[in-house]
């Protein structure tokens, strides 16, 4: 099928180059990085992970968000998903390809990455966090090429891959419950610690997965002439807005919980990232902007996807937007906010600020231009194979 | 032969007998390598739950009990530091320049092991109210804490950083694949990474021969002297503080032992207690 993603036309291709330089940028920045070392980023001893581990954390949600659609149309044999589901099992592999290349850019001594096998230590929450995040990433990999092998042949696909389709469910749920273990079972580091941030995760993943699959729907219809119907959108709207306002339910939790009880350790890293923390008369909030920029654009989001003549305008383009505004929403407040903050203040109560690099930045959108690529090429792949059925 | 010395060697002997810390001394005699070089698995603390019910037997009893052989730990007062307010700074050199720790002038590539901090940094969780001035303004030395408990060493997802049988978290630089986790699991922020080169914050006609440098990339932090207290000697921090008795180093097992006794004899604190790390390193206020 492979040979289907080496036929398009203009657009694919100035597309694909378009990434592909940006994706040089980025390797010629990894190899400056590799040969000076983690130094050409923005982290510290103070702040030690920064805007990679940020964007695997945040890529892991993208990558578990595809079971809602999975999960209604396997299990509960929802036809109207026929033609979604597939864009949600292709953006896990292209999100969780990206979330590996994260953390291989953060490791300090790359080449000893396999030490992880070698003296695997069943005691690290990073142990498991490997075994489900490429688990998932084969269980995809495995059900997309077979399901839609087994279409593009006018088969059924065989029984025995359900059994993988279903599996694929829970390890879905576990990617993303695991790596908010690596978070929420430190001692000391109070924002983390927390038994809310795995539901909260998944919240925000069930949420921000879907949205950006009805915006590469709305985007597919237009340049690749591949509709998923309006009911099928339609349902994932309504799935994007429980999930949306149950994360922002459970980050207004966290903040009952903090300034109620009034602990300073439990309020601390709230006030930094909303309202800026003073600290020997100077007062830091350089992540407040990004932070309050969340709440506008959740609150723009939610509006747009519940108002009917918003969300059902004839074009969709505010369905989009809208749609668009809950990711990014959900990116600031996970992809920036949540890891970044959760080191501010430091085990001392110093507080120090993190401001990423540019050779660091580049490598970011390097990354996230390697997801997009290989997001275009698998798609190409699915519905150039869905052309071909129906003619 | 002075007390502390002697102290030390009766530690040594104890530690031969039981096979624990002083099979590890000969195979590092033997091969020459240093403890930190060493691919110590067979060191490492293997029976975590037993150490958990150690731990709470301990906590029935009132007091925290190591399983068996030698648990090193230390004991900083501060009544010294505070007679004697340059001794600060002369602990924190000898303990960089033993440990070729290097001094990068740029605050985002630092590394430190051992280092002077306010008092409200180093005690979170006690109150500040009220509190004499002398106390309050006087800095206080930090350093890994060696739990019996500790975090770091779960979350290390290579085994690269561990305790060993004597109490002593160590780490091995050449296992370590620089992932940081253990960083963001020390509530005590104790540890540091190589962001670059270390050899260019060190100044190579200083060198310590008898330690190794570290590459860049992978995660470091203090270790209680395990080189040397493999051989017998005191770390050198407490070596610098001379006969000051500002730093206690010996094995919290033994009840016969100096720490043991001055922690008996003086009201002591830990740095957060409350999660249950339980921290070898002790501080008169």
């Amino acid at each position: 099928m492979f040979e289907k993603a080496l036929k398009g036309n203009n657009y694919y291709w100035v597309w694909l180059a378009f990434l592909g330089a940006l994706m040089s940028i980025a390797a010629f920045c990894y190899v400056r990085q590799f040969n000076y070392g983690l130094g050409l980023t923005g982290m510290s001893r103070d702040v030690s992970w920064g805007l990679y581990i940020s964007q695997f954390t945040f890529l892991v949600g993208v990558a578990a968000g595809g079971v809602m659609l999975v999960l209604p149309y396997y299990v509960h044999n929802y036809k109207v998903f026929g033609r979604i589901t597939i864009l949600g099992e292709f953006l896990a592999i292209s999100a969780l390809l990206m979330c590996l290349t994260f953390i291989v850019a953060d490791l300090g001594q790359p080449l000893r990455m396999l030490n992880v096998i070698f003296y695997a230590q069943p005691r690290s929450m990073l142990f498991y966090d490997m075994i489900v995040l490429n688990g998932y990433l084969f269980l995809n990999i495995l059900c997309g090429w077979v399901i839609l092998t087994a279409e593009r042949n006018g088969e059924h696909p065989p029984k025995w891959i359900y059994f993988f389709v279903y599996l694929s469910i829970p390890f879905a749920v576990s990617i993303h419950t695991v790596t908010a273990m690596l978070y929420c079972g430190l001692p000391g580091r109070h924002f983390w610690l927390s038994a809310i941030v795995a539901p909260r995760f998944l919240a925000s993943a069930f949420a921000a997965g879907p949205a950006l699959i009805v915006v590469i729907a709305l985007i597919l219809r237009r340049v690749a002439n591949y509709d998923v119907g309006k009911e099928a959108l339609n349902k994932m709207v309504t799935i994007i807005i429980y999930a949306a306002i149950i994360n922002v339910f459970f980050v207004g939790l966290e903040f009952f919980v903090g300034y109620y009880s009034d602990i300073p350790g439990h309020k601390h890293t709230l006030q930094y990232l909303f309202f800026g923390l003073e600290h020997h008369g100077h007062m830091y909030n350089n992540l407040v902007p990004y932070m309050w920029g969340f709440v506008v654009l959740f609150i723009i989001g939610i509006t747009l996807l519940s108002v009917p003549y918003t969300r059902n305008n004839k074009n969709d383009i505010w369905l989009g937007i809208g749609c668009a505004s809950i990711f990014i929403s959900f990116w600031l407040d996970k992809g920036v906010g949540f890891v970044l903050g959760g080191f501010v203040p430091t085990p001392l109560e110093e507080i120090v600020e993190y401001y990423p690099n540019v050779n660091e930045i580049f490598i970011t959108i390097g990354v996230w231009a390697m997801g997009a690529f290989i997001l275009t090429v698998l798609y190409k792949i699915a519905i150039d194979v869905e052309h071909e059925i129906e003619a | 032969m002075d007390k502390k010395r002697r102290d030390f060697l009766k530690i040594a002997g104890a530690s031969t007998l039981a096979g624990l810390g002083g099979t590890a001394v000969v195979d590092r005699l033997v091969s020459g390598t240093s403890p930190v070089q060493s691919k110590a698995t067979k060191e490492v603390d293997s029976g975590h739950g037993g150490g958990h019910e150690a731990a709470a037997q301990g906590h029935a009893a009132g007091v925290e009990v190591a399983k068996s052989g030698n648990r090193f730990g230390m004991i900083v007062d501060l009544r010294k530091f505070k007679e004697n307010p340059a001794l600060g700074d002369i602990v924190v050199e000898a303990c960089h320049g033993t440990h070729n720790v290097p001094d990068f002038s740029e605050k985002k590539d630092e590394i430190k092991w051992t280092w002077l901090t306010g008092y409200g940094g180093a005690f979170t969780e006690h109150s500040r109210l009220y509190k004499d001035q002398l106390t309050l303004d006087n800095d206080v030395l930090v350093m890994c804490n060696h739990c019996d408990n500790p975090p770091c060493v779960r979350a290390c997802p290579t085994k690269a950083t561990f305790k060993n049988k004597d109490g002593i978290v160590a780490m091995d630089y050449h296992r370590c694949i620089g992932c940081r986790f253990c960083m963001a699991a020390c509530p005590y922020g104790m540890r540091s990474f190589n962001w670059r080169d270390p050899r260019a914050g060190l100044d190579m006609n200083k060198l310590n021969n008898e330690f190794p440098t570290r590459m860049r990339g992978v995660v470091e932090k203090c270790n209680f002297c395990a080189e040397r207290v493999g051989l017998g000697k005191q770390p050198a921090c407490v070596e610098a503080c001379g006969d000051s008795k500002a730093l206690i180093f010996g094995n919290l097992n033994d009840p016969e032992s100096e720490i043991r006794k001055v922690l008996k004899a003086n009201y002591t604190v830990q740095r957060k207690p409350s999660l249950g790390t339980h921290p070898s390193v002790f501080y008169i206020v």
